[in-house]
This record gives C-alpha cells, structure tokens and sequence, in this order.
C-alpha cells in the first residue's frame, strides 16, 4: 500500500524512463531515502549551539559517573564481569550511544509529534513515499551526525581524562559501527510504534514519557544490565530496549566474541526487524482510518 | 474527460461529547453528505463555502488521504484511497497552511527532494523549475533556507514544489491566505499560466473571492456537506438575488426618498444610497430621482460577490 510502487501501477507517462525492470525502482528509492538521510544529516548540522551545549553536557555527566563507577569497582572489583577500565569505558560509550541511539526518544518522533498537532501528518500521506522509510531514513540522517559528534567529543574527552579500553582488535571498530546502526533501527522500531499511536490518541506524549523510563532502565543506560539482580537480570537481557546500549557497549568492549559477537548482532538484527514489521502493520492500520486533525 | 468524478460521496465522523463524569454521548456528523459533481479536464473551480461546509474534507478523500463512508470517487482514472500512491505522482496539493518544503534546509533541497520523491527526469525537472523559478521570481531564494523566508516567498516555493511533476490536477486549499495584495497578485498570475497555459486542472478554496473572480470560470458553493450552487460566477448574481446600488447626492440633507422599484437603505446627510434589483436597468430609477429631487451627483455600484455569499450561506443556515 504505502510501499514503493510497482512498476506496471505508474501513470502513464511517455516521458518517464520506462520502468522495465525493478532494478531501476529499486536504485530511485535507495536514491531518494538517500537524500532524505542526507538532508536530516545537514539539517541536523545547522543547529550548531544546541549541538555544542548537547555535547558539553554528554561530557559533564560522563566526568561525573564515570567517578562514580570508578569509585564502586575500586569497593567492589569485577563487578558484573567489568574491570576499572572497563567499567569507565561503559559510560563513555554509553554517553556516545545516548542521543544517537536516542534513548530518551526524540529525533523524529518530535517533529512527527508536531506534525499530528498541526495536521501536517497529512502532507507525508499525499506524497507517493513510504511513511515509514521516510522517517527512518531522517533518523539514520540524524544519527550519523550525531554520532559524529556528540558520539566522538565525550569519547575524546574520555579517553584523555581517564583510563578507558580501547577495542584491541580493530575489526571490533567495524562490528561496533554495525550494532550502533542496528540499534538505531531497533530504537527507530520502538519509537515509530510510539509515534504511530498519535493516529488514535492525536498525541503521544504520554505513551512517550512511559516509554522513556523503560527504556532509560531496559537499555542499560542507567545501570549495566549485567549488575541487574535475579529474574530482572534474566529478563531485561532479551528485550529489545538491551539492543540500544547494552549490545554495542559489550561489542565494544570485545566481551562478546566468535558465535558470541554473531549472536549478539543476530539479536539486534531480529528485533529490528520484528519492530519494523509490527511498525509497519500499525502503519497499515493506521491509514485505514486516518483522522488528520485541522481544517 | 472528466478527471474528477464524485457520485453520492458521504463522509461522516462519530464526535464523542462527555455528558458526565464517566459517560459519553455518540453523535455522527455528516462533513460530506451526498456530494455529486464531475470536474472535465482543463477547468479551473472555485470550491466555496463557510467555515465547516465540508471543503476540507473532500480535497482529502479526493487525495485519498480519508476514505469516504459512502460513494463512488475518481481522480484521474483511479480511486484514490485505494491507490493512493499512484494517485499522488499526478496530483499536486498545496495547502495555504501547510508545507511540504523541508524547514531548515534550503529551498533549492526541498525541489531536488521532490524530483527524487517524483522521479521527475531530469530534462523535465530542469525545464518546470526553471519556468517555475522565471514565473514565481524564486532565483534569488533558492539557496535560502526555507525558515527564512516570509510567507508570500514560501508559498510560492511551495507552489513550485507542487508542480515539478506535471500533475494533471491542482489542489489548493487557500493558496492565498494571509499573503499581501502583491503576492496574492503573483501567485494568481501564476496559477492562471498554469491553468490556460499548461492544461492542468485545477480545484481551489479559498475565503477570498478575489481569487475567484480572476481565476474560475465555474463556481461550486457547498454547505452542510452538499452542493448549493454550480456554475458560472454570473449565474450566481442570479440565484443569490444580489442587488445594485444607486448612491445619489441630494442638493440638501432630507428624509429618505421614495422612489418606486428601490429602497432606501441609508441616509448620511444629502447622501442616500438606494438598493435595487442587479438585473434591473438603472436609468428609470435616476430618471425617477432626477424628476421629483434636486439632484446634484449619482453613481451606480456593482454588487460585490461577498454580500451574494454571505446572503446564499445565510439562506442555507435558516432554510
């Protein structure tokens, strides 16, 4: 329905290209989503002080808990399986992955927010675009940047003020890359499914600040999940909200590795597509019995 | 052929208003209750009505974007809630207030998005934007971010947007709101190339009637969710029984005159204005004044379109 369309369903057209094989379908919508990601990426980059501030506090709250972790493994060594190092290393990258990851929510899901309030939701459904691949192509436009930014400053700053552990393989580096990008898709997955609630509640503030706890406790962003006690340490491991920072914190500290490591991307990779597929039913859902809000 | 067909269209909402602490009353309204009307290829209408005819929610079943309850609805040869998608590669939409232009980014970004949204080739993409860039005085804006830009240069940015791809109908909800005299005057040009130049039909709401009058040759008033009037601005004269004004000045300050066929319907000092009939001829009412008063000076004043409107809607709330 919202997908790409098939070729033999376009008007008729005697100055388009003739759309004989899908390939040429294919490769315009890879261009497209491309642009789109592509535009995100720079319209991103224009907010240069919020991009400062944003930074400067990522790195403020590292400086602070790293300390304090540094503090509890000097009491408590090995804690969770993690050493000193390792331990400090958590927060950093879990700083780095924060917004980029988008933890707290936000990224599209703000401006899609926007857009239920002012009724501009019906601009994205009369264009011939997926709703869903438009949105996440913003977000992965958006990540990147962030990523390179508000990723790479704290992770500096980290690396000069304490004894972090840089991955001593460097493929690690590329497989950290990859789970980053799935766990922006997983968190893309999550998010949208909130957003797409806006078609019924016309605002999804409230489903949002739920989501928002949960996922600051299920990511690991507060406490390393491995420190989680009993049935809460077996449970919060297979939800999805582990694939934001747990995953990419543990590849990147190489304990997960061989089977392990294919795993632990493996994992990602199923929720991500299970969030995409559920994503895209309450998509179909959803346009069946559009209210746009507005006159 | 006819690129826009409505047969019987209805569209009902269900409003839930609370009656007390827990308990809530369902009532069904009717935005659209029993729409009929084809558009030919080529036209340009005028789709008016008060606040809350239902205007808005016919450009959006006819967009596809809200499925009608119940009728029968083409555009451009297909249905468009079913295939919506298909439908979007030969419509355009401009909504006065909306936009589809991309906030931060220049508006040079939102057209190259819209030639990949569209997979507009490229030859045809550079010759639209270019007349489009000639046509709407866009050159020197386009490397401006969008945010920048004041109302009137974002509307016609979004006017562009709406047209790279050639569609075959125009929608526009309210293309001139809230725009100055100039900008309304540029973007009417415009849109008058656009219809008699080009072939593209159009479809237009507006509250200005001014946009009417230059642009449409028929007129569709809607109320209520039905149509009330069809056709032609003239016709409209007719069937809203507009009346002319007579302004005479007396040669001193008196009591409202009588003449026969006109009324007096004010007096501000030796000024009297009379109200007659729009189909009625004026010389017999002057000839009339002139015999029985002084007179000193007269003119004659067309009726404007808007107290026709407002007299049709007032009819149709009390009928």
């Amino acid at each position: 329905m919202l997908n790409a369309v098939p070729a033999g369903a376009r008007p008729p057209d005697p100055t388009a290209a003739p759309a004989a094989s899908p390939r040429p379908d294919a490769a315009a919508a890879l261009g497209l989503y491309a642009a789109v990601a592509h535009g995100a990426f720079r319209r991103y980059s224009t907010y240069r002080a919020a991009t400062l501030a944003g930074t400067f506090t990522n790195t403020v709250f590292g400086i602070i808990l790293a300390s304090s972790f540094l503090a509890l493994w000097q009491a408590r060594p090995g804690l969770g399986g993690y050493d000193q190092s390792q331990a400090v290393t958590y927060i950093w990258v879990s700083q780095a992955l924060l917004v980029t990851v988008a933890v707290w929510g936000g990224g599209f899901q703000d401006d899609v927010q926007d857009r239920f309030r002012s009724g501009d939701i019906a601009v994205d459904l009369y264009r011939p675009v997926d709703f869903q691949g438009w949105w996440l192509a913003t977000d992965l436009g958006r990540a990147a940047f962030q990523l390179l930014v508000r990723g790479t400053g704290p992770m500096l700053v980290g690396a000069l003020v304490f004894r972090t552990r840089l991955p001593e393989n460097p493929l690690t580096w590329a497989f950290f890359l990859l789970s980053v990008l799935l766990a922006v898709v997983v968190s893309f997955g999550l998010r949208f499914l909130v957003s797409i609630t806006g078609f019924w509640l016309h605002d999804s503030e409230g489903v949002r600040s739920v989501m928002l706890v949960v996922s600051m406790f299920f990511s690991g962003m507060l406490l390393p999940i491995a420190l989680f006690p009993g049935l809460l340490g077996d449970l919060a491991p297979v939800l999805p909200w582990a694939a934001l920072v747990k995953v990419p914190t543990d590849v990147f500290l190489e304990r997960a590795s061989g089977s392990g490591l294919l795993g632990a991307l493996g994992f990602q990779l199923a929720w991500a597509a299970a969030l995409l597929a559920a994503g895209r039913g309450a998509q179909w859902l959803a346009t069946r019995r559009v209210v746009v809000q507005g006159g | 052929m006819a690129l826009i067909e409505l047969q019987d269209v209805r569209r009902s909402f269900t409003v839930r208003a609370r009656t007390g602490r827990f308990s809530r009353t369902k009532r069904e309204v009717r935005a659209v209750d029993g729409l009929s009307f084809t558009v030919e290829a080529g036209e340009c209408v005028g789709y008016i009505g008060p606040n809350g005819a239902g205007k808005s929610t016919t450009i959006k079943m006819l967009t596809g974007i809200l499925v009608p309850s119940s009728g029968r609805l083409r555009v451009a040869g297909v249905d468009p809630a079913r295939e919506r998608v298909t439908l979007a590669r030969r419509i355009g939409v401009v909504f006065g207030q909306r936009t589809t232009l991309w906030w931060d980014l220049p508006l040079r970004d939102s057209f190259e998005l819209a030639r990949r949204i569209y997979r507009i080739p490229d030859r045809r993409y550079r010759e639209n934007l270019d007349r489009c860039v000639e046509l709407l005085d866009l050159g020197a804006l386009l490397d401006t971010p969008v945010r920048q830009l004041s109302l009137g240069q974002r509307m016609r940015g979004d006017l562009a947007a709406a047209l790279l791809h050639d569609p075959q109908v125009l929608y526009l909800d309210e293309p001139t709101i809230g725009l100055d005299v100039v900008s309304k005057g540029k973007v009417r040009e415009f849109l008058r190339e656009v219809n008699r130049d080009r072939g593209t039909t159009v479809l237009l709401t507006t509250h200005d009637l001014t946009d009417i009058e230059q642009l449409c040759d028929r007129v569709m008033v809607i109320d209520h969710g039905r149509v009330v009037y069809d056709g032609g601005l003239d016709g409209l004269h007719a069937t809203g029984r507009s009346e002319r004004t007579l302004v005479v000045d007396l040669a001193e300050a008196r009591a409202p005159i009588d003449v026969a066929g006109a009324r007096v319907v004010k007096v501000e000092g030796p000024r009297q204005w009379l109200a007659f009939p729009a189909p009625q001829s004026a010389a017999p009412i002057v000839a009339a004044v002139a015999e029985r008063y002084p007179l000193v000076d007269l003119s004659v004043r067309e009726p404007a379109i808007e107290d026709v409107i407002a007299r049709m809607y007032a009819e149709v709330a009390i009928g």
